[in-house]
């Protein structure tokens, strides 16, 4: 079975700044790293490959640092990595960034199963890979925490949902999106890391493709993030002090006061 | 003199570092308090490649060096002293086969205490043979196409968890350390059991148990090194296992360092944090200055071992004095932590306990002086 994972790479904090310019985060002098989603869809990927054969190739779309995390994907064992580097998808949204990952992987031709974790934890649309399926023109299935292959091209899975759970029979080629429930990523070994060193990541830019430059980038983009904020912290509460009567009485007249209870 | 990282070591040290305090630091206090061996531990460190960190690639190994082995040694006791010391174990079992085995013995051996699971032990110790290792009194008598060997081994660390032993037997009793012979044991030969584990001070996660060997028949071929030579194996073995206890030693300190140093800042006395009075600083720089000390020391010892260079008397510098920094280290720790650190509540009780082991395993202090000792005076001229 042959797998393409996408993975994004993300700010490694949750203190992220934003500039309040481009409205877009403050990349520079942050430690950047795999989306923690992206990484259960490379474990996926790479307990498919233990099972079943075929080959793992990661893709990515980003500046040239991206590299950094596609080594990374490289140290956990990994087959191919593919960086979609051009300064022409440079601020691209959801859509450009979806439709120029297509172009890339209709270049790798022979896959059967494309992984994508629910959403990168910077953005959080999770709209990339139903986008990516939709272009593909493949089935889609979201919120994956257990996949099965039944054999002839046929998988099953189970997709959580608000209410419980939903299980799915589906056949390949198709795209899923996984949560961290699916499993819990393995750490890349030693000898992964040094021999990721080695290892190349191939980079393709807008003319290695065929590809609309007119969908691509800030140009193809249709969604424009006008502003972007930090929520300012709740506020402190208040803490009724007094002995427990006192106290439990306040709070019910409070309660009552605000119509929370009648 | 140059203290930068190889490229190489940057990565690797970064990488253990992360999977050392993301999966064995979290799991250390449960290790010692339900006294288990620490399975999912070791077989982490098989996956992970952290076994055979200075063993050629050819044989399952990294192809690094004892520098770089040092410096994961290092990570993994700060991160659960009871996984360090069967990692320190397992090379007992891989050094004197990689660097005293037939191409055959290190074939057959060597990939499978470094890549495929098999942990290793060490056997020389008996009931009447600690510091007096050439007292030994367990025989290997040659009989037809092989050995057999009979005696018993005590303390041994990874007893009956390990499949593979190098163990230390007379062939020639009458010889003294000239009559010791190395040989390799696998579990399950007949003739070969284990005792009781030993109840210890710590490490209660860690077996230490007897090795029994009664009428244990083993083949020629496995015979390491020469019929008469396995005081040799065995001293050449000790003197890389004292950079392994050293390098341990500084990892626990370190740690216990840290704990202190949290905690001085958190705990108030006396209107402030303990951390503002000055002999609270005063201990933790003391701590400081001896960890970074003991740890150089260390991997003085484990460089000069790369370089080829006679090492013996700093390994058993780096021993004596980690150990005993160890001590200080946990000791004030503790100290620092008042009546919280006395508690079990509190880890740095458990690293107190700890840190007592380094003092005598493989070689006590005593022992590490007599060494440095011979040396100096020999030196002299």
């Amino acid at each position: 079975m042959n797998i393409v994972v996408c993975i994004k790479q993300v700010p490694d904090t949750a203190n992220v700044k934003i500039d309040p310019n481009t409205h877009t985060l403050i990349r520079e002098g942050i430690d950047l790293t795999i989306n923690p989603f992206d990484l259960n869809a490379i474990e996926e990927a790479l307990r498919l490959r233990e099972k079943f054969d075929g080959r793992v190739t990661v893709i990515s779309m980003g500046p040239t640092q991206t590299e950094r995390a596609l080594r990374d994907a490289y140290a956990l064992g990994v087959d191919r990595c593919v960086l979609l580097t051009d300064h022409l998808f440079a601020g691209a949204d959801t859509l450009s960034t979806a439709y120029t990952l297509s172009c890339g992987i209709r270049k790798l031709s022979d896959w059967d199963l494309i992984l994508c974790g629910k959403q990168a934890i910077d953005g959080d649309t999770a709209q990339v890979g139903p986008q990516l399926s939709e272009i593909l023109n493949i089935p889609v299935l979201c919120w994956v925490r257990k996949l099965e292959y039944l054999g002839n091209r046929k998988i099953r899975v189970e997709q959580e949902t608000e209410t419980g759970c939903c299980i799915v029979e589906t056949s390949l080629p198709c795209l899923l999106t996984v949560t961290k429930e699916i499993n819990e990523p393995r750490l890349a070994s030693l000898r992964g890391v040094l021999q990721a060193k080695r290892k190349e990541v191939e980079k393709w830019g807008l003319s290695d493709l065929e590809i609309d430059p007119g969908r691509v980038g800030l140009t193809g983009s249709c969604t424009q993030v006008i502003r972007v904020f930090t929520p300012s912290p709740k506020e402190k509460g208040e803490i009724l002090e007094g002995d427990p009567k006192g106290v439990s009485q306040e709070l019910v007249k409070r309660l009552k006061d605000a119509g929370v209870v009648s | 003199l140059n203290f930068s990282l190889t490229e190489d070591q940057a990565l690797i040290l970064e990488q253990v570092k992360e999977i050392c305090t993301e999966k064995l630091l979290p799991r250390a206090d449960d290790i010692e308090k339900r006294g288990v061996f620490p399975k999912e531990n070791i077989e982490l460190l098989f996956q992970s490649d952290l076994m055979g960190v200075f063993l050629p690639e050819k044989y399952g190994g990294l192809g690094l060096d004892f520098l770089t082995w040092a410096m994961v040694g290092e990570e993994i006791s700060y991160s659960c002293t009871t996984t360090g010391a069967i990692y320190g174990a397992n090379m007992l079992c891989v050094y004197p086969i990689f660097a005293f085995g037939t191409d055959e013995q290190k074939e057959r051996y060597l990939p499978a205490l470094v890549k495929d699971g098999k942990i290793g032990a060490f056997g020389l110790t008996e009931p009447n043979a600690g510091s007096d290792a050439a007292s030994i009194q367990t025989r290997a008598e040659k009989r037809g196409d092989g050995y057999v060997l009979n005696g018993t081994k005590v303390f041994i660390t990874n007893a009956g968890e390990a499949e593979i032993y190098v163990i230390m037997a007379k062939t020639a009793p009458e010889r003294g350390a000239r009559g010791m012979s190395a040989f390799i044991v696998e579990k399950g030969t007949p003739g070969f059991s284990f005792g009781a584990d030993e109840k210890k001070m710590a490490y209660a996660g860690l077996p230490n148990k007897e090795l029994v060997f009664d009428n244990c028949e083993v083949p020629s071929t496995n015979l390491l090194y020469k019929e008469g030579r396995g005081f040799r194996v065995a001293m050449e073995t000790l003197d890389v296992g004292r950079i392994g206890m050293g390098i341990g030693a500084v990892g626990l300190a370190r740690r216990a360092m840290e704990e202190a140093t949290k905690y001085s800042r958190e705990r108030v006395q006396f209107g402030q944090p303990i951390s503002g009075f000055q002999v609270i600083q005063h201990y933790l720089a003391d701590m400081a200055t001896e960890i970074e000390a003991a740890r150089l020391l260390c991997l003085k010892a484990a460089w000069m071992k790369d370089r080829g260079e006679q090492f013996s008397h700093i390994a058993a510098m780096a021993k004596v004095f980690s150990s005993e920094v160890c001590t200080r280290v946990t000791n004030k720790a503790l100290q620092i932590h008042g009546g919280y650190g006395y508690s079990r509540d509190y880890r740095v009780e458990r690293f107190f306990r700890e840190a007592k082991l380094f003092e005598i395993v493989e070689g006590t202090s005593e022992i590490q002086r007599n060494v440095i000792a011979n040396y100096v005076l020999k030196a002299a001229g």
